[in-house]
């Protein structure tokens, strides 16, 4: 099949990026869409042209770190990882635009690779349960419901790719944090530290840029591993509460 | 040279409590005077990085992915072993050990593999305090399956995502000691060499991956915990990514490499779709529980969906269960891979014509849609999705890829490299695997050597060399090895040639796939050796690497990856060569019994090979660390 791209091209941060055409001739309709970019690239280096940069990793839909905002997508028409996107979900002839995750918190560091170490630095700030090496219960001396062992896993299935601050118009990244703080919400050895956690995870995804959450389900809608609003509507429910009756800056209970 | 595993005296199951007693101990108050790098993180290193920090180290952790979390231990299907006998059916430390020690084919340490087992069962108990949210029972236990073959249920999981958990609760760990200002991360960064001084390691050179720029790293010792090298075969289930540049530096610093020739090849992968394939899919081996594998008796190139399901019976050739009608297409994988390879190679092949089928016809017929739809739906799905057919409605075609190296560094039992202060943690070591990993145990052998080994042993050595003992990165020895560095990445970005690095990453993969692959005999490695050499004078003659040093530049990443593959593989052709039996995931051609099946020669061949690298385009030489079995007997497998 034949294809027109239009991508991003951007030499590094600091300069103005623009969209550039090309022509892929001999796409197979069974090559994923990172396959089809890997042909364009060995075209690009023989005719001496440098090749397109973006981020993969595994190819398999796990790691995350794919990501190209395709027709207006994150990671294109399918509810999928971009790596797991195949050219038999186009036409013949189409014309293909193909950009980066657009971001304030997600920089364009050169063509289509963002710099999402925010979502890091979220995480650094309470994404985990305090916890050293050794010393730890046996693991079957806390019994977790079923029901509630499935709600963790699948708020703890986010790849963190950043569709969904992608697919946000105000750039939210409440998807991927209120996963995370989900997560350790449901789960008993999240309770501890589960009013803190909250409010620190939020502080920072606030520091770092990101916009707020506006309801528009977008973020649902493109997540290629079907993280749920319902994670939003907890987080929002675990921040109230822990902005009520936190810790933080009281005083303690007697003494000095 | 001599080489010492410095396996603990003493009866098997007591080595490793005695030895912890007389490991030395570093003062608490001293260890945050010592400084260790971590190189990888992934489930070994994100561990080994976490846990010590915990203890007051101060850790420097480096990853070549814009975060530690895309390690490619993310993507492990199946589950983790452990020793817990939750489920009552007879499992212990012994077994565990047993079963993981006979399915190395008597190819691993006895001690090394007995202290896997008894760690197995620590780690669960961490994972789930860190809130890994493993599969549960009704009653709020955890849940186990059987897996690989296995006569216990011992396997822990998550969906089918368990590394992804196992990695995440990792991920958590370490962040916190991130935010604890123990650990200093530093993302898009590759290791290009480790500094040697004095015959200790202490330190490494990287690369800035954003800004190519070429740093130094100072430490008091360094771990290398980078993965394995599948992806020398250029299409494996690997990570795009993955790749053996830290071990392989390491290597021509004077550690030695071991078994490198010791190749895990999965049967049920999805096959190749055309030239573009960049990577190969893994689908779950359960399907082999239900489905047949066959293909046509006479070769009908092309056949697949409909037309193979209206073949009649009498057309098939159900291979496998003709070949080993007591365990069918249940073999283990190695049986199952090659002789998959052996019936395309005689042209009767399905599809591309390297695939064979696996139907699901009879379960389907057997116990309904609906029930094959709720074991496998997820697999038919991502085959679905992959292929773009339905396999409900035509058999599945599936081939083997390469999935995982048993092979490694060298390590003795502290996990330290013959050099001293340079450890290597998970798949980047050779040592518990033996010739063939069991399925559920590499996530085990990760979490074991770093959250469970590598606190101990590494206090023994900072202990013996003092805090004192450091070299700044302003010694001699780092400005050379940056200066080589440096030359290296010049002259890769100067050669300008016509060939792309994927063309030879190509080339040198399907040299490796078909003479030192499923499959080996002298005649075809030899040839293989001469072709590596052949690819190896051209790439660094007419290798096209367009763009600079000083910028991200990802044709250069590739380029210097692919270069060390080249030389990586020529030692894993001399390793298949000087082995001259077949055992495990090795199958020898010179090394068969009458019926065709692989010949194991303890007496010759019970060692571990370890090479020295001797010099640029020199032969390397072969160490051999004898195997000593004093509680196992060791016997012949038979499928038949």
């Amino acid at each position: 099949m034949k294809i027109k791209l239009k991508v991003w091209r951007q030499k590094n941060k600091d300069t103005k990026g623009a969209f550039k055409t090309y022509n892929v001739d001999h796409a197979s309709p069974d090559m994923s869409f990172l396959e089809m970019i890997d042909v364009l690239n060995t075209e690009l280096i023989k005719k001496g042209e440098e090749s397109i940069a973006f981020d993969h990793d595994c190819r398999e839909g796990i790691c995350g770190m794919c990501s190209l905002y395709i027709n207006g997508h994150p990671h294109g028409p399918l509810q999928t990882t971009t790596c797991q996107l195949h050219m038999r979900t186009f036409k013949d002839g189409e014309t293909i635009t193909v950009e980066p995750w657009r971001a304030k918190a997600f920089p364009v560091i050169k063509d289509l690779v963002v710099d999402r170490s925010a979502f890091d630095r979220i995480q650094q700030a309470g994404g985990y349960v305090n916890v050293n090496t050794g010393g730890v219960p046996d693991a079957n001396e806390i019994p977790i419901p079923k029901r509630v062992a499935e709600e963790a896993f699948d708020a703890a299935t986010c790849i963190g790719c950043g569709a969904c601050v992608a697919a946000c118009k105000n750039a939210s990244a409440m998807l991927f944090v209120s996963a995370k703080v989900s997560q350790f919400a449901l789960l008993p050895q999240g309770q501890v530290e589960r009013k803190e956690r909250a409010e620190k995870m939020v502080a920072q995804m606030d520091a770092e840029g990101f916009g707020s959450c506006t309801n528009t389900y977008a973020c649902e809608a493109e997540c290629p591993k079907g993280i749920k609003v319902a994670n939003i509507a907890r987080m929002n429910r675990e921040y109230l509460g822990a902005m009520m009756t936190s810790y933080e800056g009281s005083t303690g209970g007697g003494g000095e | 040279m001599k080489l010492d595993s410095k396996i603990p005296e003493g009866p098997l199951a007591e080595k490793w409590t005695k030895h912890k007693f007389n490991l030395k101990l570093v003062n608490p108050a001293n260890k945050r005077k010592y400084e260790v790098i971590v190189v990888g993180t992934g489930l070994a290193g994100a561990s080994a990085a976490a846990a010590l920090g915990e203890l007051g180290y101060n850790v420097k952790a480096f990853c070549f992915q814009d975060s530690p979390r895309r390690a490619h231990s993310i993507a492990a299907q199946g589950g983790i072993n452990a020793a817990k006998n939750y489920q009552n059916d007879g499992d212990s430390v012994y077994r565990l050990f047993y079963d993981t020690i006979k399915g190395g084919d008597y190819r691993a340490r006895e001690a090394n593999v007995y202290r896997l087992a008894e760690t197995s069962v620590s780690i669960i108990d961490q994972c789930v305090a860190q809130g890994v949210p493993f599969a549960r029972e009704y009653g709020g236990l955890l849940a186990n399956r059987s897996f690989g073959g296995a006569q216990v249920s011992r396997t822990f999981y998550a969906r089918g995502q368990t590394g992804q958990q196992l990695l995440l609760g990792a991920y958590g760990a370490l962040n916190r000691q991130i935010a604890n200002g123990k650990v200093t991360m530093y993302n898009r960064s590759e290791m290009l060499d480790v500094v040697v001084v004095d015959g200790k390691a202490r330190g490494i050179i990287t690369r800035d991956l954003l800004t190519g720029k070429i740093e130094s790293h100072s430490a008091h010792a360094v771990l290398l915990c980078t993965g394995g090298y599948g992806n020398v075969f250029y299409l494996s289930t690997n990570a795009k990514g993955s790749n053996v540049t830290a071990a392989w530096r390491a290597h021509k610093k004077g550690a030695l490499f071991g078994n490198p020739c010791f190749t895990q090849i999965h049967p049920t992968c999805i096959p190749v779709s055309g030239d573009h394939q960049s990577k190969l899919t893994l689908m779950s081996e359960s399907l082999r529980n239900d489905g047949r594998v066959w293909v046509p008796k006479k070769a009908m190139p092309g056949l697949k969906g409909i037309d193979a399901m209206k073949l009649p019976e009498a057309d098939r050739d159900y291979f496998l269960e003709r070949k080993y009608p007591s365990f069918g297409n249940l073999v283990p994988r190695d049986v199952a891979s090659r002789n998959a390879k052996i019936v395309c190679d005689e042209g009767r092949g399905v599809g591309s014509g390297l695939a064979v089928f696996l139907d699901f016809t009879d379960a389907i017929k057997r116990d309904g849609e609906a029930t094959i739809r709720a074991k496998y739906g997820n697999l038919f799905d991502m085959y679905a999705q992959i292929t773009g057919e339905n396999p409900y409605k035509g058999p599945m075609m599936i081939y083997p890829a390469v999935h995982y190296t048993m092979g490694g560094l060298w390590v003795d039992y502290n996990l330290m490299t013959n050099i001293p202060g340079l450890y290597a943690l998970g798949e980047a070591n050779f040592s518990d695997h033996g010739a063939n990993r069991l399925g559920a145990s590499a996530l085990m052998q990760g979490l074991a050597d770093g959250y469970f080994v590598i606190p101990y042993t590494i206090g023994d050595y900072l202990a013996n060399i003092g805090w004192a003992d450091k070299i700044g990165t302003d010694h001699p020895a780092f400005k050379e090895a940056i200066q080589s560095s440096t030359d290296r990445m010049n002259k890769l970005v100067s050669i300008k040639g016509k060939k792309t690095v994927d063309e030879f990453h190509r080339q040198l993969g399907l040299t490796m796939w078909e003479y030192c692959g499923m499959s080996r005999s002298e005649q075809g490695l030899k040839k293989a050796k001469q072709i590596i050499q052949d690819i190896k004078k051209e790439f660094w003659t007419n290798v096209c690497v367009l763009g600079g040093n000083n910028e991200l530049n990802q044709e250069l990443e590739k380029a210097n990856r692919v270069a060390d593959f080249i030389e990586l593989g020529e030692l894993m052709v001399d390793d298949a060569l000087a082995r001259g039996e077949s055992c495990g995931g090795h199958f020898r051609e010179e090394s068969q019994t009458p019926e065709g099946e692989a010949l194991r020669k303890d007496d010759e061949y019970a060692f571990v090979s370890a090479w020295e690298f001797k010099g640029e385009n020199q032969p390397e030489e072969l160490h051999k660390e004898e195997l000593r079995f004093e509680n196992v007997k060791l016997t012949q497998r038979s499928y038949k």
